[in-house]
């Protein structure tokens, strides 16, 4: 039964031909054809990685090598994949809720032309495909290739609607931000390849077990690499300082957002992370870094998600603070926790996503929450796995968000009581904003316009169905990691990742941790009652108070951004094509041609056409090389 | 005879031909300079060559072919220059139906 590691392969290979086969024959083929194609592939790389997965849980796991790659003097770089707990824990996640977000789809496109609709199939198979090759990757090459394929997916995806400029201009946005960090990226793969000579996981690490803070491997060589890398995941996973990209990536189709801007794309960079755990758990400054970064992160963005009026802006915020959950749970050396929190949260962040797809779809492709209300009658569907995915982030038990948030505030409490109460206050944030949400979008009296009003209806069973089965999974998700002191035996997830992720013993009384979940618990409920009793009767029209302003405009970090980094670029840019370009380039090459078109004209004469002129300087040249040749050169 | 005798020679010949070619204008003794500075060159090759073979001689060594070179390559010249002037002779009588002159300055439409 070991064989099915020899067909891993063929798990990204499908979502890759799907690709091609839809983005190659888009004009020919219809949209069931489409739909049919997409949703496939992926569901049968999603059986594929169900059987690995119950491979590698009976304890087995392997390197599979194809070919070689790169073969340049002493550097080999293998096409090899890296099936072990991590990685079929997240080819799981990435093929089941992509599955579940492609059905979704082939709903949620419907309106678009056969060929758009193939062309956006096509884009999701090509990110499916990149995204697994990433977490295949059984070294850092091939994690980078996959690294890119998603960047570029990702780009290609947000500006899907490339009509609208607004929407380019935030593709632009979330590649250039990506590029940012993919060249710390690069540059610390580099650093690696110079300093080791090898970029497989395994032979990597083994070298850092064996030279650890000696000459070959010193303390700084683990503290650069360690901090780039990063800052390649602050890139992708949407942390300060490149997280506003994320936001503007709401531009692309919902599902686009549940798939790629929640579950899977941007929390490479906790894979990146936890894949590289070894490595972290050396240089404690960094994952100092990584906590101070992700507890900042988290706060900041719940701030903002406080007052958004869009329905999937709130959302985008709220990923990116829960991004920031998992920054500090890396921060904190619970690996385990971070990878727990990206499982649960794909599940509940993917679901919150397709019901607001859910909810635009049913208004006509309304966005603004304040136009909304009162849906819940309409939308019964919608409404309840809504609310099951608002219960499940904001972290109330048994649902899976408080297990997974529960393991990471009890790690940073271990770690540092500050960074407790900060991110405590945040995860409050997160029940206060995810509710706020609800509220306004279900509850109290329908603001929108009479037509809409006419408009809404459930969604289709292709939309609904996915909520469902991402509901139940919001609900049972997190049991896989219930901790011990609840009840015996518990942990299984980091049992099962321990092959990868060393398991963490942590030395604290039952008491304090039936007082931290108790608080937590405790905290959250009270802050859904105030969300309930502010919003519950939402009515519009009453200016904000400056504060409340100054989180609606994200406090103007983009504006600041625009000020301190894109200004200056741009007038820098501009000083460069006007001065630099036109007279100091152009002129060195006009002056080029001038001065040859001179100094013809004055040698012009010296062709009189007199023979014994030609003689006489043919003589005195040779009188010169001779010269030259007796005399100087010596 | 010490070579510095046929060095002069051929330096004075050499020197003839060379200003001949400057400063006159006839074609045919243009020609004839540049015969007198092949030939200058010529001797000078010959000269060193039994310089070459005297010396070879007086080290003992009876059987030398030393300095045989410069020989061969007067031979060479001398036909390079006999084709030369034939060819050279040919261009200046149809310059000379051409223009019935054979002065080179008349001939300076090169600059066109």
């Amino acid at each position: 039964m070991q064989d099915i590691f020899q067909l891993a392969y063929w798990i990204p290979l499908l979502p890759l031909l799907g690709a091609l086969i839809n983005g190659l024959g888009r004009q020919y083929l219809n949209k069931t054809a489409a739909g049919l194609l997409g949703s496939g592939t992926v569901l049968g790389s999603f059986v594929l990685s169900l059987l690995i997965f119950f491979q590698v849980k009976a304890g087995h796991s392997e390197v599979v090598t194809y070919f070689n790659f790169i073969d340049v003097a002493s550097l080999r770089i293998p096409f090899a994949f890296q099936l072990d707990a991590l990685s079929s824990l997240f080819l799981l996640i990435i093929t089941g809720v992509g599955f579940l977000i492609h059905v979704y789809s082939t709903a949620y496109m419907h309106e678009e032309s056969s060929a758009q609709f193939a062309r956006y199939f096509s884009y999701l198979n090509l990110f499916v495909f990149s995204m697994l090759l990433l977490v295949m990757g059984a070294n850092y090459v091939i994690l980078f290739m996959g690294w890119e394929g998603v960047g570029l997916c990702s780009y290609l995806l947000i500006g899907y609607w490339f009509k609208n400029p607004a929407y380019t201009a935030a593709a632009n946005k979330a590649f250039i931000m990506n590029r940012i960090g993919d060249l710390a990226f690069l540059v610390a793969l580099f650093w690696i390849i110079t300093k080791t000579g090898v970029v497989s996981f395994q032979e990597f690490f083994n070298f850092v077990q064996q030279h650890q803070f000696t000459e070959k491997f010193s303390a700084t060589d683990i503290t650069v690499i360690t901090v780039l890398f990063f800052i390649g995941a602050t890139g992708k996973s949407a942390q300060l300082p490149l997280y506003t990209w994320l936001p503007d990536a709401m531009a692309g189709p919902t599902p686009v957002s549940a798939l790629i801007h929640a579950a899977t794309m941007v929390t490479a960079g906790i894979y990146l992370i936890a894949r590289s755990n070894l490595l972290y758990s050396l240089a404690p400054h960094t994952l100092h870094l990584i906590s101070w970064v992700g507890l900042l992160t988290a706060l900041l963005a719940a701030s903002i998600a406080v007052a958004q009026n869009d329905i999937k802006k709130v959302l985008a915020y709220s990923t990116v603070s829960q991004l920031g959950f998992m920054f500090l749970a890396l921060g904190t050396g619970a690996y385990g926790a971070a990878v727990f929190h990206v499982m649960t949260h794909a599940f509940f962040k993917a679901l919150l996503f397709l019901g607001s797809g859910s909810v635009i779809h049913a208004m006509g492709g309304e966005q603004d929450i304040r136009n909304m209300g009162g849906l819940s009658k309409k939308l019964r569907i919608t409404y309840l796995t809504f609310l099951i995915g608002c219960i499940a982030i904001a972290g109330i038990p048994p649902f899976s968000g408080f297990f997974s948030k529960d393991a990471i505030l009890l790690s940073v409490f271990l770690h540092s009581p500050l960074q407790y109460v900060v991110a405590l206050f945040a995860a409050l944030l997160t029940a206060f904003y995810m509710f706020r949400l609800l509220f306004l979008t279900f509850s109290g009296r329908f603001r929108g316009t009479q037509e809409q009003a006419h408009h809404v209806h459930e969604s289709p069973l292709a939309m609904t169905l996915p909520l469902m089965v991402l509901a139940v999974l919001s609900i049972i998700g997190g049991w896989v990691g219930i901790p011990a002191v609840l009840v015996p035996d518990a942990e299984a997830l980091s049992h099962f990742l321990s092959p990868v992720i060393p398991m963490q013993s942590h030395i604290v009384s039952h008491e304090t941790e039936y007082a931290l979940m108790a608080l937590s618990t405790g905290l959250v409920v009270a802050m859904v009652g105030a969300a309930w009793m502010r919003y519950r009767n939402y009515q519009p029209g009453k200016p904000a108070p400056a504060f409340i302003q100054l989180l609606e405009n994200k406090w103007y970090v983009d504006e600041l951004y625009q000020k301190l980094i894109v200004r200056p670029l741009a007038l820098l840019a501009a000083w460069l094509r006007t001065v630099v370009e036109a007279k100091g380039i152009d002129g060195l090459v006009n002056g080029v041609g001038r001065a040859v078109q001179y100094s013809a004209r004055q040698l012009r004469f010296v062709q009189s056409g007199q023979v014994g002129l030609y003689v006489l300087l043919m003589v005195l040249s040779m009188a010169l090389l001779l010269i030259v040749q007796f005399f100087i050169r010596k | 005879m010490p070579i510095n005798y046929y060095l002069f020679l051929s330096l004075a010949l050499f020197t003839i031909g060379m200003v001949g070619v400057l400063t006159r204008r006839n074609a045919i003794i243009i020609f004839m300079c540049i015969e007198l500075m092949l030939n200058a060159v010529n001797l000078l090759l010959v000269a060193f060559s039994k310089m070459h073979y005297q010396a070879a001689l007086e080290a003992g060594q009876l059987a030398t072919q030393a300095g045989v070179e410069g020989q061969l390559f007067v031979f060479f010249i001398m036909v390079v220059a006999a084709a030369e002037v034939s060819v050279g002779l040919a261009i200046i009588v149809m310059m000379y139906r051409n223009v019935h002159s054979v002065d080179i300055n008349f001939l300076n439409r090169l600059k066109h």
